[in-house]
């Protein structure tokens, strides 16, 4: 293979004008972080929302549940982000439409709004497993005292439907940050995207994804080990991870 | 107190699990429920404060229709504890917030106030040192005497008792029933699903024996334990008390 590595290449200044390229694939890292973030916040957010809805023995809430699963999840993520991005604007009134592609950043916030949604089905599915996974006997000892559907998921259930399902929801934060990297067929450049903008402009592919690889790796241990703190924390003496 | 007239209940289009059960509790009376294995003793009791919906006839709790859909249910039920076969304590919370929650949340009584009154109800099952605990690690015998204690802290108008030794290691049942005689004694009002026959010979007024979601026979306890009038009765009676 005839190629001229060149590490040093991260500390020589970027075309743009930003700094170095290393410069440059913090940038795209900062980018992935936020709209990782903010994906994973609307993820949790509209999950548990909707793993609630399956649980609850109302029949219209299940199906609004099933109905928001099955349609994020059977879906590939690169066809939901181009409906957002591409299709969405088309289907409205046309000034809206207009108004839509005109948002400043929008390939950020359509990013997040689809990787979010496309997560939210996958953190409901866990929830709604986490949720049954408690015995049938704690709903209804919560009831007997006197406490509302409100009361006894806020107080009863979900706390340790949550504890349950950390170390997965831990898999699915990382996915989320992953899934971000689809968002540079939108036009959003975070990691990977800066990664091939440098590829592009100083040829040392090689080295461009060396670092986008570590940099991943980096920002996932660092998620890991945060989520790790998180399940010792929150443990319960005597209680299956607690000790 | 607890009225109960001609109920019904169905599991599905075809099984009937309540088939016209009539009977009732008076202020103060201790009824014991017991029968083989699913005669409906347990469903019954549960309907008493609609943990479990009936199809047909009523049941009326101190006046008040239980099964009338403008029966405000969660302020009903906080008048009524109820004990169960697997305790059903919340494992994340420390004994004392388990016997606070309801007080707080359903009665809105002051913090302070709650603590005051769940220590002195641990005072009574003899568990004050364990307020700080987690449930896991009190034995099911300590964990049973907490559920009493945390529908006590409701000062309630009756207790329910659905099965509340069945799950205990032979050793630890006498710690529970010690509470439940005392509770009686005092002149709780009492509904008790058990198969503890010394327990329905020491303080139950009544003994309700169930068959195939028929109550079969409905006695004051020397009646029952003395000439129990239907052969169904007799069996049970001569099986359980031969050993």
């Amino acid at each position: 293979m005839n190629y001229n590595w060149n590490w040093h290449i991260f500390l020589e200044p970027n075309p743009m004008g930003t700094g170095t390229y290393l410069d440059l694939l913090l940038s795209g890292l900062v980018v992935t972080v936020k709209v990782s973030v903010l994906a994973w916040i609307i993820a949790l957010v509209t999950g548990s929302v909707i793993g609630v809805l399956r649980t609850l023995p109302s029949r219209t809430a299940s199906w609004i549940g099933f109905c928001w699963v099955e349609f994020f999840r059977n879906m590939p993520l690169l066809v939901q982000l181009f409906l957002w991005f591409f299709v969405l604007p088309e289907l409205l009134p046309k000034s809206a439409g207009l108004w839509l592609k005109q948002l400043p950043n929008a390939p950020f916030w359509t990013a997040a709004i689809g990787v979010g949604l496309f997560m939210s089905a996958r953190v409901a599915v866990q929830l709604q497993a986490g949720i049954t996974s408690l015995p049938r006997g704690q709903k209804q000892a919560s009831t007997a005292l006197g406490l509302t559907t409100v009361q006894t998921y806020r107080y009863v259930l979900l706390p340790m439907a949550f504890r349950i399902i950390l170390p997965p929801l831990t898999s699915e934060f990382l996915n989320t940050i992953k899934n971000s990297a689809v968002a540079i067929t939108i036009g959003l450049i975070e990691l990977t995207g800066q990664a091939r903008s440098m590829q592009e402009f100083s040829f040392q592919v090689f080295e461009a994804f060396t670092a986008a690889t570590v940099l991943y790796l980096l920002l996932n241990f660092v998620v890991v080990t945060a989520m790790r703190y998180l399940e010792r924390y929150v443990a319960i003496p005597g209680y299956i991870t607690g000790k | 107190m607890i009225e109960i007239n001609h109920v019904n209940k169905w599991y599905g289009p075809t099984f009937q699990v309540l088939k016209d059960c009539t009977t009732s509790v008076a202020k103060g009376e201790v009824v014991v429920v017991c029968g083989p294995s699913g005669s409906g003793k347990s469903t019954l009791i549960k309907c008493v404060n609609a943990l479990e919906p009936i199809q047909g006839g009523d049941i009326t709790l101190d006046g008040v229709k239980v099964n009338d859909p403008k029966t405000d249910l969660p302020k009903l039920r906080s008048r009524v504890g109820m004990v169960f076969q697997h305790f059903e304590l919340f494992p994340h919370l420390r004994i004392i917030d388990n016997l606070c929650l309801a007080q707080e949340k359903v009665l809105g009584r002051k913090h302070d106030d709650a603590m005051t009154k769940g220590m002195k109800l641990l005072e009574r099952v003899g568990l004050k040192d364990h307020a700080k605990k987690f449930p896991a690690e009190l034995s099911g015998g300590q964990q049973q005497r907490v559920a009493i204690a945390r529908a006590l802290a409701m000062d309630p108008i009756a207790m329910l008792f659905d099965e509340p030794t069945s799950a205990l290691d032979p050793e630890m049942i006498s710690e529970v029933l010690d509470v439940m005689v005392d509770l009686a004694r005092e002149g709780m009002t009492m509904m008790v699903v058990t198969h503890e026959m010394g327990f329905a010979n020491k303080v139950a007024d009544r003994v309700i024996f169930m068959d195939r979601g028929e109550i079969v026979e409905d006695a004051k306890k020397a009646d029952f334990f003395g000439t129990p009038r239907s052969d169904r009765a007799q069996k049970f009676l001569s099986k359980i008390l031969q050993h």
